[in-house]
């Protein structure tokens, strides 16, 4: 029964995956692409990556997919002139000759892998007492690899400077994109006013459930930032100046707290990162408070795209 | 067959479909979706080797699962990167190519 379901959902994917990379024109590409999102959400579901399942709906299918529609809107007039650059039928079957290939021998890997697995999960489970959190997930994120959760959070701040980098002179420290515009009656404010409250509670909820259970500071964030950029839609709320100090602030404060208890870890535990006995947790909560508004302001601030317009006409 | 060879195959063909895209679209929004479809294979392969590791009463290894929590919000940075420097590209061209002679008459 399990195989069934397991092999329509990958007919699904894959049959997905193919119509959207094939699909005639964008639109109907990213349409595929959050659909795609969802049922990939449901794989992570299968291989009992729920944590991972929850970032993939929430960013890897629900943001990157917002984003993606965005553009396709803006690059409409695009489309035309590149459909002629549309290589021929003799480099479209050496392309698929060369995917088969690389399809092929990924295979064979996969299907030549030792056995038993090789595993982290018992070295895992014993140690996970002493970090003070239940789910283990959580544990990996923030104490035995916390390295490559800090990279991460510096990563996504270098992403919003390459991003904001991007705005022409004149726009320098402006505001990124139009002012949104909508009816101040209409059925968008009216979610946008009922919806933040709702949203906000279940993304502080995720965010603290985070420690024991499935959730955690990105799949908050992401919710979050959704509930902003809900109001910012409805035009309730401008977006915000790029040269605000307070928002500068609120990037860097997670890397900073993170790096800051990093060297703490020097002294007082013997190893940058590193918690000392009974500490872990507090450390690791203070951690988590500090990354949540810059999660939540670097996610919806890649949504809105570099400062394109100066002071506040509308 | 068990489940997380199942998708850990799938996996392979994901990355293979998204490399043809690749290659064949010649928009660069079309790269990108196509380049994000590769790079899901990756992950589902990582997700699947996951699962294969389960141990200790977990269900799966919890530490390549916790990798890719970090790669998706990676690859979403990366994507957001590249979309506001194509958005970037057609306000200065006035042309999505990527052909190393511009049509003529820009």
């Amino acid at each position: 029964m399990t195989t069934v379901v397991g092999a329509v959902i990958v007919a699904l994917l894959l049959w997905l995956a193919l119509w959207t990379v094939v699909a005639r024109d964008a639109f109907l590409a990213v349409a595929g692409f959050v659909v795609y999102g969802l049922l990939l959400s449901l794989v992570w579901v299968r291989l009992a990556g729920i944590d991972v399942a929850l970032t993939e709906a929430a960013i890897g299918g629900g943001l990157t997919g917002a984003l993606l529609l965005g553009a396709v809107g803006r690059l409409r007039g695009t489309e035309a002139a590149t459909a002629a650059e549309r290589p021929g039928p003799g480099l479209r079957a050496l392309a698929a000759l060369l995917a088969l290939a690389v399809t092929a021998a990924l295979m064979l890997a996969v299907l030549s892998l030792p056995d038993p697995a090789p595993t982290l999960a018992p070295l895992v489970v014993p140690n996970l007492q002493s970090t003070g959190v239940g789910n283990p997930i959580t544990g990996v994120l923030l104490a035995f690899r916390a390295l490559d959760t800090l990279l991460e959070a510096i990563v996504l701040v270098i992403g919003l400077i390459g991003v904001w980098s991007l705005a022409p002179d004149h726009a320098w420290g402006g505001r990124p994109g139009l002012r949104y515009q909508a009816d101040p009656d209409g059925i968008l404010a009216y979610l946008a006013r009922v919806l933040p409250p709702i949203g906000i509670v279940i993304g502080l909820y995720l965010f603290w459930a985070g420690a024991d259970h499935p959730g955690g500071k990105f799949q908050s964030a992401t919710i979050l930032a959704a509930m902003w950029m809900l109001v910012q839609m409805a035009g309730l709320s401008d977006t915000p100046r790029s040269d605000s100090g307070w928002l500068r602030l609120g990037i860097v404060v997670g890397p900073l707290a993170f790096v800051a208890v990093g060297v703490f870890g020097i002294p007082a535990a013997g190893a940058f990162l590193a918690y000392p006995e009974g500490w872990a947790k507090p450390l690791i909560l203070l951690i988590e408070v500090a990354l949540l508004p810059t999660l939540v302001l670097v996610l919806a601030l890649l949504m809105n795209g570099p400062p394109s317009r100066h002071g506040d006409a509308r | 067959m068990s489940v997380e060879t199942l998708y850990a195959l799938a996996a392979c063909a994901l990355v293979g479909i998204g490399l043809y895209g690749m290659i064949v679209q010649p928009h660069p929004l079309r790269k990108l979706i196509a380049f994000n479809i590769m790079g899901t294979g990756v992950f589902v392969l990582f997700g699947a080797l996951a699962k294969r590791g389960a141990a200790a009463g977990l269900a799966a290894d919890p530490v390549p699962q916790a990798l890719l929590i970090t790669a998706i919000v990676v690859a979403f940075a990366a994507t957001a990167v590249t979309v506001a420097l194509l958005l970037r590209l057609v306000e200065s061209t006035d042309t999505a190519s990527l052909a190393d002679e511009p049509p003529a008459g820009r």
